[in-house]
């Protein structure tokens, strides 16, 4: 089997334990556009110290696995004018639409919402088309 | 108690994006690039979420509350709307423009350098831009 898939394999259960944790823990669905866009806009003010504590973590780890080597750092693939419109887009999107990839994909799709699937099947739509259009125009970094 | 489960599942919801190769954005144009090079990864890393949280939500049906005591969530609402299709196909441009969704760009602040910090920002700036248009609307 290809070391790729098995990597997305291994990190892909363990996001969705982490995910797991977090519900049966806490009690919510870990959805990371809700998480961080609470915060940003005050609707999360009542619990924000428990977001705090769970970006904290999000940034912290991934630092770390970088530093010492165990994770390779990532490139870009868009200049500063596209990722300005693309995370303008994501911010606006998710607020929106209210989730992302793992709020409506991975906690929305387990539990057989309708609206998790409908979404999820939207944004890749979307995302495809997105890549096509980059691809065509030539936006790369 | 509460806020060592955040942070432990923050961790490891960050040590998984950057394993899986989430936070690889030509990774992720890849995935997205049906029509081109397809890459299957993160058919694989999709699959791999759902399967912990297919228990986890079995679990939760027969439980009343978390660990923690907290109410566990209600059932999901159902109403398919022009906001969730419209947010979703908005989201879905940007995460193949820029090959990033939330998750990997929160991910990718510690260690991705100016571009993915600019990516955060520009987020956070569209977030507050929904804030504004929404009180508006």
């Amino acid at each position: 089997m290809n070391p790729d898939w098995i990597a997305g394999l291994t990190g892909g259960l363990m996001i969705g334990c982490a995910a797991a944790l977090y519900l049966l823990g806490n009690g919510r669905i870990m959805g990371a556009s809700g998480l961080l866009g609470g915060l940003v806009d005050g609707t999360g003010r009542a619990n924000w110290l428990e977001r705090v504590a769970f970006l904290g973590g999000l940034i912290f780890v991934p630092a770390l696995l970088v530093a010492t080597g165990i994770v390779q750092r990532s490139a870009p693939v868009a200049g500063t004018g596209v990722l300005v419109l693309a995370g303008l887009l994501v911010g606006f999107g998710t607020r929106l639409g209210n989730g992302c990839t793992s709020g409506h994909g991975v906690c929305g799709i387990s539990r057989f919402s309708r609206r998790g699937i409908v979404a999820t099947v939207v944004y890749l739509l979307a995302g495809s088309f997105a890549v096509l259009l980059a691809r065509a125009a030539g936006w790369t970094a | 108690m509460r806020l060592a489960i955040a942070a432990l599942s923050g961790a490891l919801f960050g040590a998984g994006l950057v394993i899986s190769g989430m936070t690889d954005p030509a990774k992720v144009q890849g995935w997205l690039d049906v029509f081109g090079r397809w890459d299957p990864t993160l058919g694989f890393v999709l699959t791999g979420a759902i399967l912990p949280m297919l228990v986890a939500w079995r679990v939760a049906a027969r439980r009343r509350t978390a660990l923690t005591g907290i109410g566990l969530p209600p059932p999901p609402p159902q109403r398919i709307d022009t906001r969730l299709i419209g947010g979703a196909a908005l989201f879905g441009l940007g995460w193949g423009l820029a090959g990033l969704c939330p998750g990997p760009a929160i991910a990718s602040v510690g260690f991705g350098g100016a571009p993915f910090l600019i990516f955060f920002a520009a987020m956070i700036a569209g977030m507050l831009l929904f804030a504004l248009w929404d009180r508006r609307a």
